[in-house]
């Protein structure tokens, strides 16, 4: 009888482990969804800066992700409008955790690809309010996540950087879906104590059996300007050649990406 | 050779033509800072409108670009030549390109090349430059000048192998006294320098190389100095035949971007050096650094070198009346970019100083979008230098500030 309730305690607690997860596993799986969906993926993006004066610029770009091992991915980025950037593409590497990233930019005007040095990932991405990191995703090793709430819908976390001279905020509160572990909702709160900064995932669909962000906005509280990105002709496990991902291709970018 | 480049422009131009086009409409202005006897007292007085467009016919793809050009400046401007790019039209591009099988590409036709690892400072790229157009305030896109030529790389394992053939020496669109003085007072629009350009064929070479984040590459290069490199008995300015080997290397460093470069140039026609009419030999080295300062500021310095060979034969054979050249010539640059307004505002700053030649060279601008469409451009080319005869030192009557306003659709 006693082997039986110790068998049964047993269980129990297995059972409990696999429902109850740990913050960082919830973090890990948040990524995951995130940003890296299948083996790889290509989607179309229109982004619609709005600012604080009611002015708006538009980029359109088409991404291609391809994913390797170890956290590895390689991104390439090619810009059709506006006039300005019109056939530009970018290209990175990135080499996982706590590595920096490779990037380059092909200027197409005087045929050139530009190594880009190293640089601040919270700088804006082409222009807009949405960060060189909403894009590609931040290193969850930067940061130290802890529990605030578990509803019925998500997991409530709060994450607080590990070096906090090295980015703008003291902490960000993150919300995610309990059934997808997408993120959301994001609110980033500076050493003043207000929320300043907003991204949120407006709508989901389930794309190629993948539940994907098809739109998403960020607002700068403090600049009142925003931005929504909406995400369109969306694939994964497309296929895409790791050697897409090079100079070659930035030189003459691929059909997959201009077409 | 000219009535077949037509042709193969018609070719191109027919397909494209049943799509919309892209591109802008520019005016630029640009003015002397002090007089200079001989020149107008603008440097350029300008409206350009750019079109453009890529079209896919089954394997192949097909590029077009050209500019349309009424230079209130050129004299010359309703002489159109298509190969120089004289007169009122440009074309920037017009290329097929095709790839035969996985590791081959093909490019053929008018294209703008570059490649090396230098910020403005050029050692391994031999491709065609317009000077004229860098020192007189056009927008930088202008200082590559187009290749007429065959593009072929081949990519065997990690190895990407570049053969540019250039059928017809393409030189650089070289200062000529027409618009931008140099050796003051020598050179002017009535009076531009008289040339001797070859019309044999160009080879450019590369072997490149990833080692994880390291960037590495051999270049050769066949064919010509790209700019007068010499003087024949009759004044005229010419091109005598150039040999180039060179190397470079690029990798992350000290939380920014470390090159290296290095080039020899073997002048053919005069190795020993004894010929005043012909370029010494002469090795180039580059070391550039480039990293982000803070948030939306980048900084980037570099240091490069030229060292004549046969410094002493040069000395000897040089007529007593013009000033020598040192063997040595370093000089440093700085460039400062800073975006402003969520990157609405680009300040841009790059200065060229030579210690050795005591000249330099400042290149300043202002760029700021109103909107996707509308562009406005304020900038200023400064030259300054102790001595008549140096690099930047002959260009001081040039300094200039210009304006421009750009809209793309």
């Amino acid at each position: 009888m006693k082997t039986l309730l110790l068998i049964q305690m047993l269980l129990s607690s297995l059972a409990f482990a696999q429902t109850e997860l740990s913050v960082d596993d919830i973090i890990l799986k948040a990524e995951q969804a995130a940003y890296y969906a299948g083996k790889d993926g290509i989607a179309d993006v229109k982004m619609v800066i709005h600012d604080a004066n009611g002015g708006t610029r538009e980029r359109d770009f088409r991404i291609l992700r391809w994913n390797g091992e170890d956290g590895q991915q390689k991104f390439y980025v090619y810009f059709r409008s506006p006039g300005d950037v019109r056939g530009m593409a970018y290209l990175v590497w990135k080499h996982g955790r706590g590595k920096e990233d490779d990037r380059w930019l092909w200027l197409p005007a005087i045929g050139k690809v530009n190594r880009i040095a190293p640089g601040d990932k919270r700088t804006s991405f082409v222009g807009s309010d949405f960060v060189y990191e909403d894009v590609s995703g931040r290193d969850p090793a930067a940061d130290t996540h802890e529990w605030v709430e578990t509803t019925d819908t998500h997991y409530h976390l709060r994450s607080v950087p590990k070096d906090p001279g090295s980015v703008e905020f003291a902490f960000y509160e993150v919300w995610i879906d309990k059934e997808t572990f997408l993120p959301v909702k994001a609110e980033y709160t500076h050493s003043r104590g207000e929320i300043y900064r907003r991204v949120t995932a407006d709508e989901v669909e389930t794309i190629d059996g993948y539940p994907t962000v098809i739109r998403s906005t960020v607002e700068d509280v403090s600049r009142s300007s925003k931005t929504i990105n909406t995400f369109s002709n969306i694939h994964y496990d497309a296929g895409l050649n790791e050697r897409l991902f090079s100079e070659r291709f930035l030189r003459r970018p691929p059909r997959e990406a201009v077409q | 050779m000219k009535l077949q480049w037509r042709t193969f422009f018609a070719l191109l131009i027919l397909p494209l033509s049943a799509q919309p086009l892209e591109g802008f409409v520019e005016g630029r202005l640009g003015g002397r800072l002090q007089s200079d006897p001989g020149q107008d007292s603008a440097t350029i007085r300008e409206l350009r409108l750019q079109v453009g467009k890529t079209h896919y016919a089954g394997p192949l793809e097909l590029e077009v670009k050209a500019d349309l050009l009424y230079d209130d400046l050129d004299g010359y401007r309703n002489q159109v030549d298509v190969r120089t790019g004289g007169g009122w039209v440009d074309v920037r591009t017009a290329s097929a390109a095709f790839r035969p099988t996985m590791w081959m590409d093909v490019k053929a036709g008018r294209q703008v090349l570059t490649w090396g690892t230098g910020d403005l400072l050029f050692l391994n790229d031999l491709f065609p430059k317009d000077w004229q157009s860098f020192f007189n305030g056009r927008d930088l896109e202008y200082l590559k000048a187009p290749s007429d030529a065959v593009w072929i790389s081949v990519f065997p394992g990690d190895w990407t192998l570049d053969v540019v053939w250039t059928p017809r020496f393409n030189s650089d669109r070289y200062l000529d006294g027409d618009g931008i003085s140099f050796f003051p007072g020598t050179y002017t629009p009535d009076n531009p320098l008289p040339v001797d350009e070859p019309d044999g064929m160009e080879w450019s070479l590369r072997a490149a190389r990833h080692v994880g984040s390291v960037e590495t590459a051999m270049y050769a290069y066949e064919g010509y100095w790209k700019s007068p490199g010499g003087m024949d008995a009759e004044g005229r300015g010419i091109f005598p035949e150039l040999r180039v080997w060179g190397a470079s290397v690029l990798f992350p460093a000290a939380g920014g971007l470390l090159n290296a470069e290095t080039a020899y140039y073997d002048s053919l026609e005069d190795r020993q050096g004894t010929n005043p009419g012909v370029n010494n030999s002469e090795a180039r080295f580059l070391l550039g650094y480039t990293r982000e300062l803070k948030t939306n500021l980048t900084m980037g310095v570099q240091g490069y070198a030229e060292w004549m060979r046969n410094y002493d034969a040069y000395t000897e054979t040089q007529p007593e009346m013009q000033p020598a050249r040192d063997e040595w010539r370093r000089l440093g640059t700085l460039r400062l970019t800073r975006h402003l307004m969520n990157q609405k505002m680009m300040l841009s700053g790059f200065v060229f100083y030579s210690p050795t030649d005591q000249d330099m060279y400042l290149r300043g601008s202002v760029e700021y979008a109103w909107s996707d469409q509308w562009m406005t451009t304020l900038g200023a080319n400064a030259f300054a230098g102790e001595k008549e005869h140096t690099f930047f030192g002959q260009f001081e009557d040039n300094s200039n500030l210009y304006v421009a306003i750009r809209r793309w659709f």
